[in-house]
């Protein structure tokens, strides 16, 4: 199924990426063909079929609820971008 | 002495013999290094004073065993503390994590050293490492050539002599695809088998971490190190690590090897399938019972894949938003430009366009038709795997459909790169273990990769079988660079 612009620009603001108008042509025709080749997918029946969403047997990891050693405050914020006061700091929101 | 030249289990030897000390290992691959560098180009990041520091303080300590002294590699999404993890991204050009990924940390315990952090395909996304951010490698074969990916670095620096072995990570075929194109050992463990602690997410429920390594040996002992149950990583298995060295005796008698016909067609060169038709010949002559099987649903197993991983992956780097680490536009003046604008500028065209298909599939109204069907398609590609392993040990195919490829040749035709993943892709959607190993050149003498395939948590079957065949054949001798070869 081919992927109107809207689409990519929908999708694009979903995944919170700023694209430039060339990446959004482009990315159209390629995500259509890339669609179109998954479409070979209905061909299989599926119906019955339970979807594997764990390859292994899963279960809760529990442990118990105590503190452990761990990156400290400093280190963390050293990769930050832009921190004021221990906290990490943004532009406007509101 | 060309240390550079020797497996782990052979540089073992020369220290415990006190042949060598560890010292000597890492300048003889520094030196290594700075010979070959500038045309294998697989370095991101080198650690060389540290190196030394540490293999001095071994060699101080003057008693060795296991892999004590002994450097190794890490494809650069492996998050050690202290040193930067880029990811191949310019998003983490400059990210110095504050902890250390599982799977080194248990080779920092027993006495490895690092090197260096090799290069990969952007978020391990891509074939052949042209979608690093910083440079493409060469494969050692042929410098006009990839190297294979998305840990074609490592792929290429362990081929090159740069390094013994590298740890690198495998969601369709990172791993073994560059085994394959570079002519050395690629194992791409069970789902579960190795924690995947500290090593940047791709898509969660396919990526495993495993080991490039120039033979089975080094392989087998390696995987020993890093296996096993980690707290930190709730989906690693408690299920108990065997002594796979002690599976290595050179016996396939009797063992009992499917090839599923599918392997061989789906665009599979003709020199390909010939050398893994010789292989399995080579199997028949050593005991083993050699029969041709189906997985039906192989040729669908790349179409779900291609929902599966970029849909995982769409969320996985939801977290790159330039607050807390990572590249971010600081133009931007409020928070939801400045969201949009720094993944823009961080991520390049395949993080993109991967990003961008996951998100499409997972969105409202398409998640059914894409995601849901590709999860029940990965069902009966996983059944297929079962009914085979009730009669048969061992499933042999070869790894990729071609040879390495030339540079630039498939960058802008993203399907026919993808269809690289095509053999190795349903063994992540299934969960199983597949090792690389090599098993003869092709008309342009380039390493042929055959791919075995066990049962989940059966690694001891594929050391035994890719053992047995190292051991009659050898291809793992075979020397990439001439006038220079690192077995030679």
């Amino acid at each position: 199924m081919a992927l109107s612009l809207e689409e990519v620009n929908h999708v694009a603001t979903l995944a919170r990426l700023a694209l430039s108008e060339d990446e959004k042509t482009a990315l159209a025709e390629q995500l259509s063909l890339i669609l179109a080749y998954v479409e070979r997918l209905n061909e299989l029946d599926t119906g019955e079929i339970e979807p594997l969403i764990h390859i292994l047997p899963v279960f809760n990891v529990l442990r118990k609820d105590e503190t452990l050693p761990g990156s400290s405050q400093e280190e963390i914020l050293a990769n930050a971008p832009l921190v004021e006061e221990g906290q990490y700091k943004v532009p406007r929101i509101i | 002495m060309d240390l550079y030249k020797f497996t782990i289990h052979e540089l073992q030897d020369k220290l415990q013999a006190g042949e060598i000390s560890s010292e000597d290992i890492v300048k003889s691959l520094f030196s290594r290094i700075a010979d070959m560098e500038d045309k294998v180009q697989a370095f991101i990041t080198l650690c060389e004073a540290a190196a030394l520091k540490s293999a001095r303080g071994i060699d101080g300590e003057g008693q060795y065993g296991g892999i004590k002294g002994i450097p190794y590699g890490l494809k650069d999404l492996f998050c050690t503390r202290g040193i930067k993890t880029t990811c191949a991204s310019r998003m983490l050009e400059n990210f110095v994590p504050s902890y250390e990924s599982t799977a080194s940390c248990r080779l920092n315990e027993k006495g490895g050293i690092l090197l260096g952090k090799l290069n990969l395909d952007e978020f391990a996304m891509g074939s052949s490492t042209e979608q690093s951010a910083f440079f493409p490698s060469r494969n050692p074969w042929d410098w006009e050539r990839v190297p294979g990916g998305s840990s074609g670095g490592s792929a290429a620096a362990v081929a090159a002599g740069e390094i013994p072995y590298a740890l690198a990570s495998d969601t369709g075929g990172s791993i073994r695809q560059p085994a394959s194109y570079c002519g050395i050992v690629g194992l791409k463990p069970t789902y579960g088998r190795v924690s995947r602690w500290g090593v940047a997410a791709f898509a969660s429920s396919l990526d495993q971490v495993g080991i490039l390594s120039r033979d089975v040996r080094d392989c087998a002992l390696i995987l020993e190190i890093i296996a096993g149950k980690d707290p930190l990583d709730s989906t690693s298995a408690d299920i108990e690590v065997p002594n796979y060295s002690a599976f290595l005796d050179g016996e396939v008698k009797g063992m009992r090897i499917a090839y599923p016909r599918e392997y061989f067609r789906q665009g599979v060169a003709e020199s390909t399938r010939a050398a893994v038709m010789k292989a399995l010949h080579k199997f028949e002559e050593l005991g083993a019972i050699v029969e041709e099987v189906s997985l039906p649903h192989s040729e669908y197993a790349l179409p779900a894949y291609y929902i599966v991983a970029p849909a995982e992956a769409s969320t996985n780097l939801a977290r790159f938003d330039g607050v807390r680490y990572g590249l971010r536009d600081s133009e931007a003046d409020n928070v939801a430009d400045m969201f949009s604008s720094s993944r823009a500028q961080g991520f390049g065209p395949e993080v993109k366009r991967r990003i961008m298909l996951g998100t499409y599939a997972l969105s409202s109204g398409y998640y059914d038709a894409y995601y849901l069907k590709a999860l029940k398609v990965r069902r009966l590609i996983a059944q297929d795997f079962e009914k085979v392993f009730r009669d048969f040990d061992l499933i042999v195919s070869p790894t990729t459909p071609t040879t390495a490829f030339k540079l630039g040749e498939q960058i802008d035709d993203t399907l026919t790169l993808y269809l690289n993943d095509a053999l190795t892709v349903p063994v992540n959607m299934a969960g199983l273990p597949g090792i690389s190993i090599p098993c003869g050149l092709d008309n342009d003498a380039l390493p042929v990769g055959m791919q075995l395939i066990s049962w989940a948590f059966d690694e001891a079957t594929l050391f035994k079988a890719a053992y047995a065949f190292e051991q009659n054949t050898d291809y793992h001798r075979l020397t990439p660079v001439s006038g220079g070869g690192i077995n030679g």
